[in-house]
């Protein structure tokens, strides 16, 4: 199979053409064909649900939750106003994709937002954009919405059709908690953005206490070539249960870093030659496949392994947001979680107990090993710890920070231990390994 | 609008042209989005950071209680409620950027500026502001934010000749 066909692409479709974020590039690949379709009343809100649940398509923004069933979760004819809202606040560390779907195919989301606005009965949009995207992912969103406002695509009754869709932009301004959906719509709200007790969940309680779906911005930007191209082929393009591709934001220690959107399911020594192999002829040592809450993997496991929600969870970890993370043999495991605790620590919300006050005695823990003044029984308590924080929380946060943890210590045990008994060396530079 | 007197600073026409652009996105009511917006646009102008007293022009500008401006104020990593040098940077240090060399980027930075990450340099020009978490650029590692530009696939000559290029 040649995973790198042109004919594979779905939200990546229009790259490489020029200027690729422009309403002309969008529409000679066949942009906005369905939403006319919708318009023209040639494609009704169940038929769209439909194809959406038969495309196999899951939700990109971490949990992989089916799209077409989150959709009609949505009470689509109960009179009052309901909401679409995106994610673009990409912010799991080693994640990269959405601010290039933002930044050179634009259109596909607004196109994607539209299609499921009018699904679930939703006539106003907001994309949430991550305040550091202000220089140039939210520029270009900003003219393509206004090419499609200029080319009667939006607005109210448009073309006639007695369809409405107003979307809007909102520019976040730093925050990590702000990715999670219900922290989202609080900072929507113009609120600091701490996650709400679930339930009620979004689709009865959402945005100013109305309905309301998130999506992210790449499971999104994905519904339009899905429309145009049929549910059965992009179901076809994964393994069962994992329909369509995936960008792997391939980051770390290869040749070639890159997002590459590639068909689910390819292996990962294929993704690893695709990109470059690992840097300057080293070997492997670790691959955390998701972003970086999901539990990292040993290389010797995921060289095994296909890059799809299914296989990645038997083997223990978390397809997660695509992002893979890939460390090679000089990589000390140790300042890697101490690195990964003390971004769960910053940006805890500090609404829930064991969250705020966990995320940081497991970041000062880690950092007495690394400062030479560990013990023992250090180990254990870091995953008690972690353990205490896991599925306690309001949101997923609390489990982010607890899966690096305890995955760390399960596969590189030794390494911890090494560097309680010496002292705070890294077994990597007693092994003559560490990088120059 | 509330008739609120006490020690508000007048906020520039162009500030007030870019919050009525954002309370329009909002319904009725709810002006309180664009919390964010108005802030931004008034740190901005302040040359990066934001005082108490223009935190209460804007509450009284949007017509919300203060309080809710102050919250958004401190919660968001964006907005510098102290004073700080005029350019803010940001090095990413985060588990891509870790792995393709931020530490010394940011080693590099502090020697040039003569600061440590947290300090503004004493001329006002620049503020080192924080190891950053991750910017969402991870495949074109180690980067760095400036003003919300970002700087990708950074070496030490590549920083130095970009710092050496900010007014
Ligand atoms: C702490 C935390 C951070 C999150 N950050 C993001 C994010 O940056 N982008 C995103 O799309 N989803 C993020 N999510 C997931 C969202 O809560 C939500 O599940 C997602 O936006 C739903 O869209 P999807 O079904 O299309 O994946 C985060 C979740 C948690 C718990
Ligand atoms: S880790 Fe540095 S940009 Fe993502």
């Amino acid at each position: 199979m040649n995973y790198r066909e042109n004919e594979n692409l779905v939200a990546f479709a229009p790259f490489g053409l020029e200027n690729s974020w422009t309403l002309d590039a969008y529409r000679s690949i066949g942009g906005y064909q369905s939403w006319q379709q919708v318009l023209s009343g040639e494609l009704s809100a169940d038929d769209i649900i439909d194809k959406v649940k038969a495309s196999g398509l899951r939700g990109r923004g971490g949990a992989g939750f089916p799209t077409g069933l989150k959709w009609s979760f949505m009470p689509r004819n109960a009179p009052g106003q309901k909401y679409i809202v995106c994610n673009s606040d990409e912010s799991e560390p080693g994640t990269c994709h959405d601010r290039d779907i933002l930044r050179y195919n634009p259109h596909a989301l607004i196109e994607g937002m539209a299609i499921a606005g009018y699904a679930m009965g939703a006539t106003v949009g907001y994309n949430y954009i991550r305040g550091e995207f202000f220089a140039e992912p939210v520029p270009r969103f900003e003219s393509a919405l206004r090419e499609a406002y200029e080319a009667g695509l939006l607005g109210q009754n448009i073309n006639g059709s007695g369809i409405d869709f107003d979307l809007h932009m909102f520019v976040g301004a730093g925050a990590y908690i702000c990715g999670e959906e219900t922290g989202l719509l609080e900072s929507l709200e113009g609120k600091p953005g701490r996650p709400r007790f679930k339930p009620p969940f979004p689709a009865n309680y959402g945005l100013y206490g109305k309905p309301t779906t998130v999506n992210n911005t790449y499971t999104l930007a994905s519904v339009p070539t899905i429309l145009r191209k049929g549910p059965e082929w992009f179901a076809a393009l994964g393994p069962e249960k994992s329909g369509g591709a995936a960008i792997y934001s391939v980051s770390g220690h290869v040749e070639k870093p890159g997002n590459y959107e590639l068909p689910m399911g390819i292996p990962f020594p294929d993704l690893l030659e695709i990109c470059g192999g690992i840097w300057k002829g080293r070997k492997l040592k670790a691959v955390i496949p998701g972003g970086s809450s999901v539990p990292v993997m040993p290389g010797e496991v995921i060289m095994e392994c296909n890059m799809d929600y299914e296989s990645l969870r038997e083997a223990g970890s978390a397809l997660g947001t695509g992002a893979v993370v890939v460390m090679d043999e000089t990589t000390c495991m140790v300042r890697m979680l101490e690195r990964i605790s003390r971004f769960y620590y910053a940006e805890s919300c500090g609404q829930c107990t064991p969250c705020r006050e966990g995320t940081g005695w497991l970041n000062r823990v880690i950092n007495r090993v690394i400062d030479g003044k560990g013990r023992s029984e250090d180990l254990d308590m870091l995953v008690e710890v972690a353990n205490k924080i896991e599925g306690h929380t309001i949101c997923a946060l609390g489990d982010a920070a607890a899966w690096p943890v305890q995955s760390f210590i399960k596969h590189y045990r030794h390494e911890f231990a090494y560097m309680i008994e010496h002292g705070g060396r890294s077994i990597v530079e007693a092994d003559g390994k560490a990088a120059a | 609008m509330n008739e609120k007197t006490t020690r508000t600073v007048a906020l520039s026409d162009h500030a007030r042209e870019v919050i009525d652009h954002w309370v329009a996105k909002f319904p009725e009511g709810r002006q309180r989005s664009a919390v964010i917006e108005a802030l931004r646009v008034v740190q901005h102008d302040n040359k990066g950071y934001l005082t108490a007293d223009l935190m209460d022009a804007v509450a009284d500008y949007i017509d919300v209680p203060r309080i809710q401006v102050y919250e958004v104020a401190a919660f968001y990593s964006i907005f510098e409620t102290e004073p700080c040098g005029e350019h803010h940077i940001s090095v990413c240090t985060n588990i891509s950027c870790h792995l393709r060399g931020s530490q010394e980027i940011v080693d590099h930075i502090e020697k040039k500026l003569g600061v440590k990450t947290g300090e503004s340099t004493p001329d006002g020009k620049f503020f080192l502001k924080r190891e950053e978490e991750c910017l969402a650029a991870c495949v074109n590692a180690p980067m760095m934010m400036i003003d919300h530009v970002y700087y990708e696939h950074l070496t030490p000559e590549k920083v130095d000749d970009i710092l050496d290029k900010i007014e």
